[in-house]
């Protein structure tokens, strides 16, 4: 009797375990497009829909689906159908190589969109190039995924299927440093990363960046992205006497870090790349966030005259989540792939040609349209051309764009 | 500037914290000898509990000195309700199958709950704001404790004289003593070990609950994997201090909070040391000691040498 309610007991749990899973990946299926005929064309993306960073993912996807609807509904490809496929990375480098090994097998798929993370990306390079797949990331911006790991020295394309619409680290960093310095006239920073590629990598370059000012690093530390607890590393910064923080690495950490740092009380502000560039951040931080900056990638999506039919499609299209910071760049990745595959097609007489994915890949190199973001065009890394970026400040609860222009130094 | 005592008092904080929850992993374990590894989700239902108090059922505004006591009172209910549900339906019917069974148990029902808070609480796919206590931080000498830090402060050592009355004076306290020595001669003696179970672990949970509104009053956000490293922490700090005794749960999270507090602050100061200082190898500090202390004292710190019961 014992025995039986046991099995009873384990086989609920289980039922229950699996109706919770399928519960989350019921977000990740497709809710995209509405098929209509001639061959239907996957296009894949990899985000986080879950944990931490969602709100960046689903801004991601939700985008990319707005695209796909846009050309589903001019009939931009003729006799083809375009559909969304997304996957949930969570942010962890296993998920997205699993998510691109499930892509390669779907033989529909043409492109990928994604991921958010440059160590994610990392994971997922391989698997994609051995199967010709382009990838377009809107939001990786570690410089070693295109040009190399040593591509401060010698710079090497990595994976011919790879490619980005966001702006790289070693623009970024050194981007923030002369702000930093130059405008803001901050001369002693406390330099805080989080051991991941994006966030390290981004620390590294503006760290360069901001010796070669002149500016003195007074202190560096690299927290754990699993804890929320900083308050150690708040102290030392206020010991250190630094007159401003920098932070490479994410808004979950990013948050609870200004917060903590300010109430230990060094009133000094943080500084972070297009990473922390979120509603959420601060949320998370709370007061403690006025004042902090925040550099990204391209022009303020709102103040570009290309945005404005974008944002009010976005608003039309009615998705629950806003589309973050990388809206116009998922707009634009997702976009590049419909042109590749548009050029493939009408090169074949309009049908969709067996070797479609290598074609598409090589078709991807030479796209060249106006988009969301301004134009967007690769270089021969897969690197986007568009080198704009913005900083951006906290007030009044708001990000708030202070200045944009291109980075043209070494 | 000196920081040790500001340090040594981030560290004390952090590791009140992990002692509340250590407690129920103690606790459960000195009775019926399982590692309960859903006491971290446990822990996080509670802070979800006290969110919904404050966001759902109060009016908005609500002064927290009327908002505090209810929040506590919601993240304990919800908390022990949990854990005994869980007790009742997960655990006990696994009470006599092999020693694996319930910790396999243990760690689905810590999926399961993770889960099931991230795909029906409102809005819990990303951390959610918890409400702060208002009032400016205090300055004592160099050392300054923030506002949200001051209910941890109160809270912790009230929680553990409370804890320790019921244990050693009370008459269900004394029964939960004698099922931890012997379970079938305390049965024998009329102690209705079940209902000493559910007190276990619903003590354990109540503890959990006290430390998830510490939780979130000191770092203003919740989220569903809350538990999961916290939980960690808090079972290595019960295995530190010696599993089954619940002072040495207290003193072992604040060792290890005081570990990881100092090595962060000073490993980078010793010379060739400076790679392994930072935060991020505070952990590693924290486990070196661990089996430090597990060499030399293999029943942890204020454990008693018992003949081999796991």
């Amino acid at each position: 009797m014992r025995q039986r309610s046991l099995i009873a007991i384990t086989a609920a749990l289980s039922a229950g375990a699996l109706t919770l899973t399928a519960c989350g990946s019921r977000d990740s299926g497709d809710n995209g497009s509405d098929a209509k005929g001639g061959t239907t064309v996957t296009i894949g993306i990899d985000a986080p829909l879950t944990g931490d960073l969602s709100a960046l993912g689903l801004g991601i996807k939700n985008s990319v689906d707005l695209a796909v609807k846009n050309a589903n509904k001019k009939e931009y490809v003729k006799g083809v159908t375009f559909k969304v496929e997304a996957k949930d990375d969570q942010g962890q480098p296993s998920s997205g190589q699993q998510n691109s090994t499930a892509f390669v097998t779907d033989k529909s798929v043409l492109g990928v969109v994604g991921p958010l993370n440059s160590s994610v990306a990392e994971s997922m390079q391989k698997v994609l190039d051995d199967a010709k797949l382009a990838q377009v990331s809107p939001a990786n911006t570690g410089p070693g995924l295109t040009q190399g790991p040593d591509w401060q020295k010698k710079k090497v394309r990595q994976y011919k299927s790879y490619f980005r619409t966001a702006t790289t680290d070693a623009i970024q960093g050194p981007y923030a440093a002369e702000y930093v310095f130059n405008k803001a006239k901050k001369k002693k920073v406390f330099v805080i990363d989080d051991k991941k590629t994006y966030g390290a990598g981004l620390a590294a370059t503006f760290t360069d960046a901001f010796k070669k000012l002149g500016g003195k690093v007074v202190g560096t530390e690299h927290i754990n992205p699993d804890t929320k607890d900083f308050s150690a590393v708040a102290t030392k910064v206020k010991n250190s006497g630094a007159d401003v923080v920098y932070y490479g690495g994410e808004y979950p950490q990013a948050g609870p870090l200004t917060k903590q740092i300010k109430a230990a009380g060094a009133k000094v502000p943080l500084v972070g790349g297009d990473g922390i560039k979120d509603d959420t951040f601060f949320k998370l931080g709370g007061p403690a966030a006025t004042g902090d900056y925040a550099t990204s990638v391209g022009a303020p999506v709102e103040t570009l005259p290309s945005a404005k039919q974008f944002v009010a499609d976005y608003k039309a299209a009615g998705y629950k989540e806003a589309y973050a910071a990388y809206g116009g760049y998922s707009y634009d990745s997702a976009w590049s792939i419909i042109e590749a595959i548009k050029k493939v097609v009408d090169d074949n007489d309009g049908k969709v040609p067996s070797d479609a994915r290598a074609k598409v890949t090589a078709a991807l190199q030479n796209v060249s349209f106006d988009g969301v973001t301004g134009k967007v065009s690769f270089d021969e890394y897969g690197d986007a051309t568009n080198k704009q970026l913005t900083v951006y400040s906290v007030k009044d609860g708001a990000w708030k764009a202070v200045e944009s222009g291109t980075y043209n130094g070494s | 500037m000196n920081e040790l005592p500001q340090q040594l008092v981030n560290g004390l904080l952090l590791g009140s914290m992990y002692g509340l929850v250590a407690i129920g992993y103690t606790m459960v374990y000195g009775i019926v000898q399982l590692i309960n590894f859903a006491h971290g989700e446990i822990f996080m239902t509670g802070a979800f509990g006290a969110l919904t108090v404050y966001v759902y059922i109060l009016p908005d505004g609500t002064s927290m000195w009327i908002a505090l006591p209810l929040m506590l009172v919601g993240a304990i209910v919800v908390a022990v309700t949990v854990a005994v549900g869980a007790e009742r339906f997960a655990y006990r019917p696994l009470r006599s199958a092999p020693r694996l069974a319930p910790l396999i148990t243990a760690i689905g029902l810590s999926l399961a709950l993770q889960q099931a808070v991230w795909a029906w609480y409102p809005e819990a796919k990303s951390a959610r704001t918890f409400p702060s206590i208002p009032g400016g931080p205090f300055e004592i000498g160099n050392v300054t404790i923030q506002t949200g830090d001051v209910f941890l402060v109160a809270a912790a050592p009230l929680s553990m004289a409370v804890l320790a009355y019921f244990v050693m004076r009370t008459r269900t306290g004394r029964g939960m003593q004698a099922t931890a020595q012997d379970p079938d001669t305390a049965k024998l003696m009329g102690v209705n070990t079940d209902r000493i179970i559910v007190i276990a672990f619903a003590l354990g949970a109540a503890f959990a609950a006290v430390g998830s509104v510490a939780y979130g009053f000191k770092y203003g956000q919740i989220d569903f994997r809350m538990g999961f490293i916290l939980g960690l922490k808090a079972f290595t700090a019960a295995v530190l201090g010696g599993i089954g005794n619940i002072y040495g749960a207290m003193l072992g999270g604040l060792v290890l909070g005081v570990a990881e507090a100092l090595s962060t602050a000073y490993i980078a100061d010793i010379p060739g040391m400076d790679k392994f200082g930072s935060q991020s190898w505070a952990d590693v500090w924290a486990f070196v000691l661990l089996i430090l202390v597990l060499l030399l004292r293999p029943q942890g710190l204020l454990g008693e040498r018992v003949a081999d019961r796991a």
